[in-house]
């Protein structure tokens, strides 16, 4: 299946929803668009949608650290939510629940941002 | 009941392209796919794969289009092995790339948690490699099919 990205700057938080297979041939894309939001757009903090993603594999948790240490460079956070019971174990299995924060809705994840601040 | 067991197997080889990724594990989950997993042991087997298959085009040949790389599963009663392989770069240490986190590309944002995923989804996991010769790496998972379970519960 084919890889897509929707961007959504929010008030709060730019809004990364993946849908597809994200694995080492769809990571450069996703780094590349989140980069350029996070450079150019000034996004701070990054709420990752994961309802419609079918597919993750190391790629993907790379890309992700990537651009955790981007924006946690400026003082921002990321929020990922929707997560699949099969994504959660790769994300226990790599540490990334020890800086990332895991809501199960854009909502709930939006609103957590809210309350941080 | 029949004593025999049943046996299949399959051979996929591909030029090292990242295209190709996405057609192996679906290939894969497709063959296993007899054996009627769980969608949880179907995604295990495509995450392996993908894993596999990624580090032969990162790692053994280093982004080169033009290595061939090699899938092989069979499946054996309830058991599928998977074998991927690769005639690249080879791992010198193959102690420390099995550690969790540890990756010898860290420019490309690789997290260095392939090989443990592997380890961790599959019930065996041997890794062969030798600088300059290749890697090969094996699996094996039992099944639990679904088909069973039903009949026995
Ligand atoms: N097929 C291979 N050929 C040569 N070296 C390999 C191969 N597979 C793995 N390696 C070596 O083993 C290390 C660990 O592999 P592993 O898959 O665990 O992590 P990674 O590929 O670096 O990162 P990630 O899988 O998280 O993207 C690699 O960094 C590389 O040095
Ligand atoms: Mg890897």
């Amino acid at each position: 299946m084919a890889f897509q990205i929707e961007l959504e700057q929010h008030r709060k938080a730019l809004i990364v929803r993946l849908k597809g297979e994200l694995d080492h041939h769809t990571a450069d894309l996703l780094k590349a668009r989140m980069e350029d939001a996070i450079e150019r757009e000034g996004a701070l903090n990054v709420v990752l949608s994961l309802r419609e993603l079918s597919f993750m594999d190391s790629s993907g948790l790379g890309v992700i650290l990537g651009r955790y240490r981007q924006i946690a460079a400026k003082g921002g956070r990321m929020v990922v939510c929707d997560v699949a019971p099969h994504l959660v174990r790769l994300f226990e299995m790599s540490g990334l629940f020890k800086i990332v924060t895991m809501a199960p809705s854009e909502q709930a994840a939006l609103a957590g941002l809210e309350v941080a601040l | 009941m029949s004593a025999s067991v049943f046996r299949n197997a399959m051979t996929l080889q591909f030029p090292s392209l990242s295209e190709n990724e996405s057609f192996a594990r679906v290939a894969v989950a497709a063959f296993v796919s007899q054996l009627d997993p769980t969608l949880d042991e179907l995604m295990d087997i495509k995450t392996v794969v993908s894993e596999a298959v990624t580090n032969a085009i990162i790692h053994g040949y280093e982004g080169r289009p033009d290595g061939i790389v090699t899938v092989r599963a069979t499946i054996e009663g309830e058991t599928v092995r998977i074998e991927v392989e690769d005639q690249g770069k080879g791992i010198e240490d193959i102690e420390q790339a099995r550690q969790p986190l540890y990756t010898s590309k860290p420019e490309l944002e690789r997290s260095g948690m392939g090989f443990t995923i592997i380890e961790n989804f599959m019930d065996e996991t041997e890794i062969v490699s030798a600088p300059g010769k290749g890697t090969l790496i094996r699996m094996a998972k039992r099944i639990e099919s679904r088909r069973k379970q039903a009949l026995f519960n």
